[in-house]
């Protein structure tokens, strides 16, 4: 079975390979383990950029298979940062303060401790209680499973509701839109217990691990990150290739036909809108011990749409192409808004790439859309031998699978 | 007593500023200035009355003039010499100085030499306070009128004779109708006859005011107190307060604290600290360090300790009950006269009823207001998206570029109304060309492609938001309303509402209007409708879809241009200015029902009653207001999938 | 010492890279880490255009160290977790001997634990919180015991304020600020139902509801007083309501944390006449220094812009870098730090600011009342008031102190006399 799922799907080995290749690649040059050409810093970006790759396959199965243009996954992305990082937050301020207490001369008793530790989070936020939500935060297990189970449930019970009063479309969009807004707003809040605007912070520092260098450390996350994106490229492309896929892209196709035929449209919409939620949470997971803080402005409506916006420019309904959608501009953003970009200067006006990333950045989205549907992956098909047949029409693009010009004029 | 010491110094001044100064005389008013001339500089409210009394009681005319002078920060002092004076500003850098004795004017002076004496507001409300007497009867009604609201501001027992004694001699109707109000406020504070006072809380009672409610508040101030008894017949009880019930026993324990009745508490951190005083070979009390741990140990420990007399003794739980019972607990009043206190719970009692009652409708009208300024914002969005289905993302921003567009005519225009009216046709054309332009290049290309129109109207959003802010930076930019636009529409101390909230009804009930007109009543209102309903059929009509579209568009867009205008005048023109709208405006629209423009507008009505509401209910928490207003419409869009006003049959769509 | 300084120099540049005291690269980098797109842009392109004068100014001096100084200018975006990707890009890739950089307490809070592990040293200009002392950090923005309290003691004393209403932004400076001022208010009596808190979010537009609660407060006969810790765009929207609504300055007072002259510049001031702001510095303060750095801003960026506090932080904190390297004859961060306590310099305002060991400068709190061009009218002004880590009014940090010079600790509790940690919280 896997010899012939591998062997339908060449990219995926192909792919794999590459991955392979650049995680050595980067560990060799590193600071940590190699010979120091790559920066911690730039090692950091990268692990960072392969998990938002993981959070753009699930993007693209969600929007590019099933037709479901989610403006929430980001969410996810961040809520599952949120649960590793109250576990690391809280470990790391455990540790600093039974060794302050340490030299108390009555013993701290489990009460003073908890306050202790409660204060040394919350006093930033002027509270000194921990919240309900942070019950399970001296677990790491548990706190592990959330970050599986939190995006999760959240995506089950959201989609449920959607899915079952048969909202699609943009509909859908504006109101994942809305989710997205609802959760940055409340957790903006001081009260939500997540420490409002300024978020769970310091969690590059592991707890324990103190005395290993961030050199090393960011090279074991850039490990992690690639195995999890790895797993996930599997995971997704074998997803789509089987049944399951099929039933997918032909709800995108048409959705009413697959109703028709008996399928079950409602509950494969929502096994994939969890499945990919969860898979975003663990992409987020990853990302934010690289970022070292997570805050409500992570998971701002503008980020789910900039998600879709790699996606799209990767080339939507393709796994790699989400990736190289991914990889390829927020790498390309992180140079332009880093001042290393060298200034144009036309004689009358300096174009400054700080100041005019974004209009490229808009405009070439805009082109990308009304001139290359299918973004960068479909430079691959120029390479590749997959052609398509002539169907007498233009492509409307992926959204509309199936139907042509011609038929939609119809 | 004070003139004769006064003569004196101004005798003595005078010898000793003789030489310094030759070609003034130490005039009175100067004499007494100079006398203060320390509290004045210094200028704080703690410290300022002498001077200001010294000012009032010298008995001299131009008391008033200087007293007015200093208010207005128009009081100079010469840096050579110390001496006060009057200044004018004749350019940026030299002043003309006028003696307050002679009220002639004696010189002129740079800047630099001079130094200008700011009293700050509080000292200008004193400063206030003591211009009464003076301005009560002044000629100058204006002046009359700042005399009665610096009682308002300031009441005391001093400023009530001299009310009452200008009240016969005022000639202007509205403001005798003040000072009578005046006369009756400062009466139920300090006037010494009950009756009297007892009348002119009736006579208020029910009364809006803020003055009206804060004098009755002041008189119904309280305060708590512990009796081992009854409480005695002198005071005035407001209530008895039940331990547990209106005062919970660990208040109630704290006061019998404060007046030493009782010994205090020990919390656990008093424990702790005590116990740590005390460890002998890794011992308290007989109880090891390392098992302090539990609560029960140290309190074990901290009874040992007690027991050989080094600790404070905490008082048991039963200890404490006991000595709560033993007293009880009264809330008194300030004032002494139980007949006042109880006609002023009375008056305020009604008063509440109104109070609350405009409340509600203040809110009310806040709501009205909050759901035109969605409505405004959305209105462009019912055409584009409502009824031609179009997704444009890049809606906020069209908001946004007729905002700049009002702020760059007023760059030119300086006269603030004329540029309005110049700016809203200005800003609905430069955004109508902008949206022509973006259906011709863009959207006409996606109409099969709903998603996708979302996605490249978002890049065309992020692009022009990143162009304003090359163009415009970073800071936010004024735009002024035009002065008959300033202030508010007072209905009574609780109810009011700002001028350009009520523009922006109008303007909003205008587009209403218009929107239904051209829909309704116009050939391109029923080509719209033609196009979006059936294409096909529409253009083997002889309609032209293209056209149709595109100037439907660039209808929407306008009208959200013209929104701008209006979004700016009442809050900030900067690039962020249409993001801020855009979610809520798509909400506005779905929750109202798409393709209806009736629906647009109960959608807007719920939403900003829904947030107005839900703020009264948590005031001091707007963002959680926001959030559950989100919530509630994904709620509701789950029953209502189609919006409060369904279209229903072909109309439609699919 | 300046003819030491330039014997030295010449010494520097004969001997080439002979003098291993002195800085061994030239030129000497200084990173500037402000956003320059992004929501907070619109204060912290200010502060990086302040930075390259500075650093234009100091070379045209002759630089420091008998180096250049090379402004290195990343932009965070306004995006926090970036800033410590830049703050580490800054100190591992382009290896810059001090940070200039942050607004937000947020970006601050990100950016520490990069400072602390790398070893970095940064300058934080904004008025901030407190509850906070980084061995990496120097803070030349007001603690709130430079600001808030001082503002608070003026309102009660000054103003005869009775009751309270706290108006903020809901993030971390408001709601530390708010509870610190709430128990300082209540330690000088003012009952609890006498303060009303209420927060927005970011860039809030809509404020008549929560400006006819404020009016409201009035109504139990107590002057009402509003401290507003509003924080950028959301006061243009505030403001305007309170002038449409008519509150007069001697009605109910407004005093701001957050607003200067360049908050007020997208504004029409003419109904706000008389509002308060407290800061360190006003640009209408008189002093020779202050009309040179105004006169050198508004000829570098034309003639409307306008200076404010956080600039005078950045200048003054610059200069203490410069004459602490100096003085140290390296900026290796360790020696600069340590001849940074003591460091004192001419403030804008007349005064002198002196760098104290827990990192925070002593600074004259000024309270001005907002004019109708847009500037402020100095009402009152303290002497210099030493900045505080921890604040004295909430019980938790009252015991706390920060004294990097002899104690060598941010976080010391003088109740058990130990150090509760080196590292900051974060």
């Amino acid at each position: 079975m896997q010899n012939s799922f591998l062997a339908r799907n060449p990219s995926t080995l192909i792919f794999l390979a590459a991955l392979a290749l650049f995680t050595i690649v980067v560990t060799l040059l590193s600071e940590g383990l190699g010979m120091g050409f790559v920066s911690t810093s730039f090692v950091k970006t990268l692990g960072k950029t392969l998990c938002l790759g993981l959070v753009a396959i699930s993007m693209d199965l969600v929007w590019g298979y099933a037709g479901i243009l989610s403006l929430g996954h980001f969410a996810f992305f961040g809520l599952g940062g949120y649960m590793i990082g109250m576990w690391l937050m809280y470990e790391r301020t455990r540790d600093v303060v039974v060794s302050s207490l340490a030299d108390a001369p009555i013993p701290a008793s489990a009460q003073e401790l908890n306050d202790a530790i409660a204060t040394q989070i919350f006093g930033v936020v002027g509270s000194a209680e921990f919240p309900l939500i942070w019950a399970f935060s001296d677990s790491l297990v548990l706190q592990l499973a959330l970050v599986v189970l939190v995006p999760g449930l959240l995506a089950l019970a959201f989609g449920w509701l959607a899915f079952r009063s048969r909202v699609a479309g943009v509909y859908l969009s504006i109101l994942t839109q809305a989710m997205t807004l609802a959760l940055s707003l409340y957790l903006f809040q001081n009260d939500s217990g997540l420490r409002g605007n300024n978020g769970l912070s310091g969690l590059q520092n592991l707890p324990g691990l103190t005395d290993v260098p961030q050199a090393l450390v960011s090279l074991w996350f850039l490990w992690g990150s690639a195995l999890a994106l790895g797993l996930g490229y599997v995971l997704a492309a074998w997803v789509v290739s089987g049944k399951f896929g099929s039933v997918l892209r032909g709800i995108r196709d048409d959705e009413a036909r697959v109703r028709f035929l008996g399928y079950s449209v409602e509950s494969y919409k929502l096994v994939l809108f969890t499945g990919t939620a969860c898979m975003a949470g663990i992409a987020g997971a990853l990302y934010y011990p690289q970022a070292g803080i997570i805050n409500p402005a992570e998971i701002a409506p503008i980020a789910s749409i900039y998600l879709a916006v790699w996606v799209a420019i990767g080339g939507r309904g393709r796994i790699y192409g989400a990736v190289i959608g991914a990889v390829f501009v927020s790498l390309l953003s992180s140079w332009f808004t880093g001042g290393r970009a060298p200034n144009i200067d036309l004689g009358f006006y300096t174009i400054q790439w700080v100041d005019w990333w974004l209009v490229v950045l808009g405009l070439s989205f805009v082109l990308v859309t009304l001139f290359a549907p299918k973004g960068i992956g479909g430079l691959f098909d120029l390479i590749s031998s997959r052609i398509m047949p002539d169907r007498h029409g233009a492509d409307l693009g992926p959204d509309d699978g199936a139907l042509r010009e011609r038929e939609a004029r119809e | 007593m004070i003139r004769l010491f006064l003569t004196g110094l101004f005798v003595l001044l005078n010898c000793s500023l003789a030489v310094a100064q030759s070609t003034s005389v130490q005039t009175p008013m100067q004499a007494v200035l100079q006398e203060q001339s320390e509290l004045i500089v210094k200028s704080s409210r703690k410290s300022i009355a002498p001077a200001i009394d010294a000012i009032t009681e010298s008995g001299l005319p131009q008391a008033q003039d200087v007293l007015q002078a200093w208010q207005g920060k128009d009081m100079w002092l010469r840096k050579a010499d110390g001496l006060f004076f009057r200044a004018e500003k004749l350019d940026s850098k030299t002043y003309k100085l006028f003696d307050f004795d002679s009220g002639e004017r004696v010189g002129e002076a740079p800047k630099s030499e001079l130094k200008q004496l700011k009293p700050n507001s509080g000292v200008r409300a004193l400063i206030g306070v003591a211009l009464v007497q003076f301005q009560l009867n002044d000629p100058d009604p204006e002046r009359r009128r700042a005399a009665l609201v610096s009682i308002e501001r300031n009441p005391s027992e001093s400023l009530l004779a001299p009310l009452r004694a200008s009240i016969t001699t005022e000639s202007d109707e509205g403001l005798k109708e003040m000072k009578l109000r005046a006369e009756r406020l400062l009466t139920i504070s300090f006037g010494a006859d009950e009756a009297a006072r007892i009348e002119a809380i009736e006579y208020i009672s029910g009364d809006l005011g803020v003055d009206a409610r804060a004098t009755l508040n002041r008189l119904l101030a309280s305060k708590t107190d512990v009796f081992t008894d009854a409480p005695p017949d002198n005071v005035n009880v407001a209530r008895r307060l039940e331990v547990g019930d209106a005062i919970s026993s660990a208040e109630a324990y704290q006061l019998l604290v404060d007046r030493q009745l009782v010994p205090p508490l020990v919390s656990q951190n008093d424990i702790r600290l005590t116990l740590a005083q005390h460890v002998t070979d890794g011992k308290v009390g007989g109880v090891s360090v390392a098992a302090l741990t539990e609560a029960v140990q140290r309190e074990k420990a901290y009874g040992a300790l007690v027991a050989e007399g080094l600790a404070e003794p905490a008082p048991t739980e039963a200890e404490v009950n006991a000595a709560l019972s033993q007293h009880i607990f009264a809330e008194l009043y300030d004032e002494p006269s139980a007949a006042v206190t109880q006609a002023a719970e009375k008056a305020m009692q009604s008063t509440s009823v109104h109070v609350g009652l405009n409340q509600a409708a203040d809110l009310a009208l806040d709501g009205i207001s909050l759901a035109s300024i969605y409505f405004l914002a959305a209105i462009g969005l019912a055409i584009t998206f409502g009824v031609m289905g179009v997704i444009n993302m890049a809606h906020g921003e069209f908001i946004m570029m007729g905002a700049y567009t009002g702020y760059v005519v007023q760059q030119v225009v300086p006269n603030h109304t004329i540029s309005i009216i110049v700016a809203i046709p200005l800003a609905f054309a430069v955004t109508f060309a902008a949206g022509v332009a973006m259906e011709r290049l863009v959207i006409r290309w996606l109409y099969n492609r709903p998603l996708e129109t979302l996605l490249a109207t978002f890049g065309v959003s992020i692009a022009l938001q990143q162009l304003a802010k090359n163009i415009f930076g970073t800071q936010a930019r004024p735009l002024t309303a035009p002065a008959w636009l300033d202030g508010a529409w007072v209905l009574n101390d609780v109810v009011s509402i700002s001028y350009i909230r009520i523009a922006i009804f109008v303007l909003a009930l205008g587009f209403l209007a218009i929107f239904l007109f051209i829909m309704k009543r116009t050939r391109l209102g029923l080509e719209t409708r033609a196009v979006t309903q059936n294409p096909g059929m529409a253009a083997s009509m002889g309609i032209n879809p293209n056209r149709v579209n595109m100037l439907t568009f660039g209808l929407g867009s306008g009208i959200a241009g013209v929104a701008g205008v209006a979004i700016g005048l009442f809050a900030k023109v900067t690039s962020e200015l249409g993001s801020d709208y855009i979610v809520q405006s798509f909400m506005t629209v779905v929750v109202g029902g798409v393709g209806n423009i009736w629906g647009t507008l109960f959608g807007a009505a719920m939403i900003g009653f829904m947030q107005k509401g839900i703020e009264w209910l948590n005031p001091s928490n707007t963002l959680a207001a926001q959030t559950f207003m989100i919530i509630f419409i994904i709620i509701f869009i789950q029953f209502r999938p189609r919006g409060i006003i369904a279209l229903k049959g072909r109309a439609a769509g699919d | 010492m300046k003819l030491l300084n330039s014997t030295m120099a010449g010494a520097f540049a004969l001997a080439g890279l002979t003098a291993p005291a002195m800085a061994a690269d030239c030129p000497i980098k200084v990173g500037v880490l402000h956003s320059l797109s992004g929501t907070m842009a619109i204060s912290e392109t200010t502060l990086k255009d302040t930075m390259l004068m500075l650093i234009e100014q100091q070379n045209a001096k002759g630089g420091l160290l008998g180096c250049e100084l090379e402004a290195v200018v990343v932009d965070p975006a306004s995006d926090w977790p970036l800033f410590a990707e830049k703050g580490r890009e800054l100190l591992s890739v382009h290896n810059v001997d001090v940070i200039f950089g942050n607004w937000t307490s947020v970006s601050r809070k990100s950016v520490l634990p990069v400072l602390e592990e790398l070893n970095g040293l940064l300058f934080y200009p904004v008025q901030y919180e407190g509850e906070e002392s980084s061995k990496n950090v120097f803070y030349t923005g007001a603690a709130p015991n430079q600001q808030a309290i001082p503002a608070t003691d003026y309102f009660l004393e000054e103003l005869g304020v009775e009751k309270f209403a706290l108006l903020g932004t809901d993030y971390v400076y408001p709601r530390t600020t708010n509870n610190i001022l709430e128990s300082y208010l209540k330690q000088k009596g003012v009952a609890a139902e006498d303060i009303f808190v209420n927060y927005t979010p970011f860039g809030h537009s809509d404020w008549s509801k929560i400006v006819a609660d404020v009016v409201a407060l009035g109504a139990d006969g107590k002057k009402v007083g509003v401290i507003s810790t509003i924080n950028g765009d959301a006061n243009i929207g505030f403001y305007k309501e309170l002038a449409a609504a008519g509150i007069s300055a001697d009605d109910i007072p407004v005093v701001a944390f957050s607003v200067g002259e360049e908050e007020l510049s997208g504004l029409d001031t003419a109904n706000l006449v008389g509002h308060l702001a407290a800061w360190n510095y006003f640009q209408s303060a008189e002093a020779e220094s202050n009309t040179a750095f105004i006169e050198a801003w508004k000829a570098k960026m034309g003639a409307e812009r306008v200076t404010n506090d956080p600039m005078e932080a950045h200048y003054i904190g610059f200069n203490m870098w410069v004459n602490a390297a100096t003085a140290a004859e390296t900026t290796d961060v360790d020696a600069v730090r340590t001849a940074m306590y003591g460091q004192e310099f001419p403030n804008l305002t007349g005064g002198t600011a002196v760098m104290l060991p827990n990192h925070h400068l002593a600074k004259p709190v000024l309270i001005g009342e907002i004019q109708e061009d847009g500037q402020f009218d100095i009402v009152s002004q303290t002497s210099e008031v030493p900045g505080d880590a921890w604040t004295d009014f909430l019980p938790a940090s009252a015991v706390l102190k920060s004294d990097w010079k002899d104690l060598a600790c941010g976080m010391y509790n003088t109740e058990t006399k130990s150090c509760v940690q080196l590292l900051s919280n974060y």
